[in-house]
């Protein structure tokens, strides 16, 4: 007879939904052309061939050369280097307001969800509140409040962007705390939490993951949204939405300065779609069983 | 001649894990007013079966491979869509297991019994409440005049049964297809839309194929009877002879396991092993890997049913032989 | 300590229908169980028969806390479950397991069987990991599944192994009752002798106390020492397993048994089927709940209650003219 050692290993549905991600080459080309947009943002300082905010006066807006790729804005600073310390940013908004949303959601969604009743009606009604305030005159009224301030920035649209991952994750949760395995997981005798830690959230994070990978490229909208009105980051930081701002203005005469911030951004918000659908496909668990 | 006539039905499922031979070359036929039973456990086909002949399979991943099934001598694998949906609902209709969701929950009964009649027939729409009136009078519901504006969630588990098969009957079906129709509903009710399913039979003179898992449901309702097991039918007899002399050991061994052909504590007979997987080729019988008879030849054999006794074909090799 | 391992008295479960989400109001109360007694002694395997919506899954999910009981009592080991604080349930819990009707849905997808097997005994008990393998395994191969599919999810086995896996996870903690829910009613009819052969042997062999819900009256009277027949919330008839079944006194357990569709072909089906439905168990009929379907009902049936009483030294029936025959 075999030994414990020697048992078989089982194949989660987690790596089932990888194996079919794998299968998926939108999505893979999706994860490798965001992978490489991290690892550039993450290796920014030490790759840029010039400081941010180096100006070269003399030198001005010029189109893309060999010792500027993707040419200079009209303080002769460089595109390039300013495109990919606009990445870090763009993409550090992009992941600390998701992740705050994340974290915020997926609790307060899951705890509303089962104790149900009362808390949950209570809960929930918060967030219907917070949904009905103008997100925009929201920000602006922070950004009046508290100056320009990016932390605030991930906070401001980490604050609504909670709201919906809340809402999706307490619908799971609903639909889920009535099956047998949770009745199962009472009938053991396990806490609260450990039933809504181990055993709930472990089975909405498929939704919850695809969610994410679409919340992602929303909040770098948002970002460059707030950008183009100005009250995103400032000057003379940079992201792409400040990037495509400032090009947008210089559209006619200097193309090359909407043109590069807006590939950039576009590349990125294509990769993260890509991605977010192929993990809805590859994680749908009706699918999963044909 | 037979009122439907199968003959090699295949129907695969083309699914990402590989081809589901769910029906694997299947041959049968319905004489008119007869009641044929196909009993197997779930995952056998029976289902899959009688949805093919009525273009019921969803397709992708569902294809019917091969095979023709002659209703009143067309084809109902080769007709085009719109002749086949004359003959659906009209000349073979059917009616499913679960009364709860087969109905329609935003119409009304009457508006539902009727539509048959009103698509197939255009029939005025007088005649036809008058028709529904009596057809549902005959199926149980005696108020049905008054009950006609109720919605399906005004009724009960077996009377939506009721109205589905009055639905089922409206348009006067020379082949009415029941499958489980008994299974989601409760033992009492369940002996009463047998009854009711016989008796609605017998004076409409209709011919009826009735799946189910039940071997009880079988024994009381049906004439002759096909084991369906792994897509491929391993038996087929009249009801009597099957219960009487089992002429299969997958037959044999379902019925050995049925708690009530125990004494009572006495430990239950049971089937070693599974049902195979459908999505890998089967040589030979899909029985023998779990058939205490087995023997070699049993896994290289061709599948094919064969008289055994009058009126009786066994798919079983050694049966065939002489030998069990 | 009463003589009863557990024991009901006079146990209601009433669920009230509110319409409206701000400004509810109750417009009726299904009465889902319906004033029960009973008790189970040690070592005794107890079927609740009863068709769809007579109460029988209520009363178990009541009697396991996971829904609350209006009022009554529930005694195991001689405490009332309804009076006792959340960490003294908590506690007691693993003495007192389910086993689920349906094995998709009772296991979680997402955790092996090891984790399934092994939490209850990380919660509740002091063992290590190390130990907890060894458990797990010994578990795994008493309900006859292979200890090295220990790292394998429920996805990967069939209904019938699943259903396993679940019985070894209740037995995990050495419980003294187990409920089980229709047990084998999700299964295929090859499959559920497998199971219930299981269940048999672990009854006999381990001494469990075994309740034992299914609509399925073959496979009640087939495991069980006592038969309790439901209808519309309240027990109709309890008595010995072979009495209930060969010679019902009640006229409903008499149709429930009739009912059951014979396997030899040569035999008419009896008369005296029932009309109708089960009635809703929001308005159930005054007086004896069946009266309405009831073939032998006489006036008084619609008017007086029936008490569950003594007919024979070990039969409890509640019909009047079970007495008086």
């Amino acid at each position: 007879m075999r030994s414990e050692a020697q048992a078989e290993k089982g194949t989660s549905l987690w790596q089932d939904a990888l194996h079919r991600l794998m299968k998926n080459r939108l999505a893979v080309v999706g994860a490798c052309v965001l992978a490489t947009m991290v690892a550039l943002a993450l290796a920014t300082p030490w790759i840029v061939p010039y400081a941010y905010d180096a100006q070269d006066l003399e030198l001005g807006a010029s189109g893309p050369s060999r010792a500027h790729w993707f040419g200079t804005d009209r303080l002769g600073r460089d595109l390039l280097t300013r495109v990919l310390y606009g990445g870090r940013i763009s993409l550090m908004v992009g992941f600390a307001a998701t992740a705050v949303s994340l974290l915020v959601g997926v609790v307060y969604g899951a705890t509303a969800g089962y104790l149900g009743g009362r808390t949950d009606a209570v809960m929930m009604r918060f967030v219907d509140i917070l949904y009905a305030l103008p997100f925009t005159i929201f920000v602006i009224i922070l950004m009046v409040l508290f100056g320009r301030n990016i932390v605030l920035l991930f906070v401001a649209i980490g604050a609504v962007q909670w709201l919906t991952m809340a809402r999706i994750v307490r619908g799971q949760v609903m639909s889920l705390k009535h099956t047998d395995f949770i009745d199962a997981a009472r009938v053991m005798g396990f806490s609260t939490s450990r039933i809504i830690l181990r055993h709930l959230i472990p089975n909405v994070l498929g939704p919850v993951i695809v969610y994410t990978t679409l919340t992602i490229p929303n909040v770098m909208l948002i970002e460059a949204f707030l950008s183009f009105l100005g009250l995103g980051v400032q000057a003379p930081m940079s992201s792409w939405g400040v990037l495509i701002k400032e090009g947008a203005d210089a559209m006619e005469e200097y193309p090359w300065l909407l043109v590069f911030p807006s590939l950039a951004l576009s590349a990125t918000l294509f990769a993260l779609n890509f991605l977010g659908d192929g993990l809805r496909d590859a994680l749908d668990v009706r699918a999963a069983k044909d | 001649m037979p009122l439907l006539d199968v003959e090699n039905l295949r129907t695969y499922f083309h699914t990402r894990n590989g081809i589901v031979r769910a029906v694997d070359g299947v041959s049968f036929s319905v004489e008119k007013g007869e009641t044929l039973g196909i009993v197997g456990e779930s995952g056998s086909g029976k289902s899959v079966c009688v949805y093919s002949l009525l273009g019921l399979i969803p397709s992708p991943p569902g294809r019917i491979e091969s095979g023709a099934a002659h209703f009143d001598g067309s084809d109902l694998l080769r007709c085009t869509p719109e002749e086949l949906r004359a003959v659906r609902g009209k000349r073979i209709s059917m009616i499913f297991q679960d009364p709860m969701t087969a109905l329609n929950p935003y119409m009304t009964i009457g508006d539902q019994v009727t539509e048959p009649l009103r698509v197939h027939e255009g029939c005025p729409k007088m005649e036809a409440r008058t028709r529904a009136i009596e057809m549902l009078q005959s199926v149980g519901i005696v108020d049905g005049a008054e009950r006609l504006r109720d919605y399906p969630h005004q009724f009960s588990g077996g009377m939506r049964q009721r109205v589905m098969i009055a639905m089922a009957l409206i348009g006067g079906p020379e082949l009415l297809i029941a499958d489980e129709p008994t299974t989601a509903l409760d033992v009492t009710v369940q002996a009463q839309i047998l009854d009711l399913i016989n008796n609605l039979q017998q004076s409409l003179g209709m011919a009826v194929i009735l799946i189910t898992h039940d071997l009880g449901v079988i024994a009381s309702t049906c004439d002759r009877v096909l084991v369906m097991y792994a897509g491929r039918f391993l038996e087929s007899a009249t009801v009597h002879d099957l219960f009487q002399t089992p002429r299969h050991p997958y037959t044999e061994a379902l019925m050995a396991s049925r708690p009530s052909a125990h004494a009572k504590g006495e430990t239950l007979y049971t089937i070693p092993g599974l049902p195979p997987d459908l999505s890998t080729e089967i040589a030979g019988c899909p029985f023998a890997e779990r058939c205490r008879h087995a023997v070699d030849g049993c896994r290289e054999c061709e599948l094919t049913l064969e008289d055994v006794a009058p009126g009786h074909q066994s798919a079983c090799l050694r049966v065939q032989a002489g030998e069990l | 300590m009463s003589e009863y391992l557990l024991e009901l008295k006079n146990l209601k479960t009433h669920f009230p229908v509110r319409v409206g989400t701000l400004f509810e109001r109750t417009v009726g109360t299904v009465k889902a169980v319906d004033g029960v007694s009973l008790g189970v002694p040690e070592g005794e395997v107890l079927g609740l028969v009863g068709e769809s919506g007579c109460g029988k899954s209520t009363l178990a999910r009541t009697v396991l806390g996971l829904v609350p009981a209006t009022s009554g009592t529930v005694l195991f080991e001689g405490r009332d479950l309804r009076t006792l604080l959340s960490h003294e349930l908590r506690a007691l819990r693993p003495r007192l397991q389910m086993v689920f009707q349906d094995p998709y849905a009772s296991l979680n997808p997402r955790m092996t069987v090891f984790d399934t097997i092994a939490e209850p005994l990380a919660v509740h008990t002091t063992v290590s990991r190390r130990e907890r393998a060894g458990r797990v395994g010994e578990l795994m191969e008493r309900v006859g599944l292979a200890r090295r599919l220990m790292k394998k999810y429920p996805h990967e086995f069939s209904g019938g192994q699943r259903q396993r896996i679940a019985i070894a996870r209740a037995l995990a903690l050495n419980p003294r009752l187990i409920i089980a829910d229709e047990p084998v009613s999700a299964l295929d009819v090859s499959v559920q002798a497998q199971i219930l052969n299981l269940i048999a042997e672990l009854s006999r062999e381990m001494g469990l106390t075994l309740l034992l819900i299914s609509h399925d009256l073959a496979v009640v009277k087939h495991l069980s020492h006592r038969i309790g027949v439901m209808y519309l919330g309240k027990i109709v008839e309890l008595g010995d397993a072979e009495d209930v079944f060969h010679r019902p006194l009640h006229p409903y357990t008499q149709a429930l048994i009739r009912a059951i569709p014979s396997t030899d072909p040569g035999r008419a089906r009896p008369a005296g089927l029932l009309h109708g439905d089960p009635p809703s168990p929001m308005n159930p009929p005054s007086g004896c709940p069946f009266h309405p379907r009831c073939p032998v009902a006489a006036p008084e049936c619609a008017t007086t209650p029936q008490p569950l009483l003594d007919a024979e030294p070990t039969r409890q029936v509640a019909c009047w003219k079970a007495k008086t025959p």
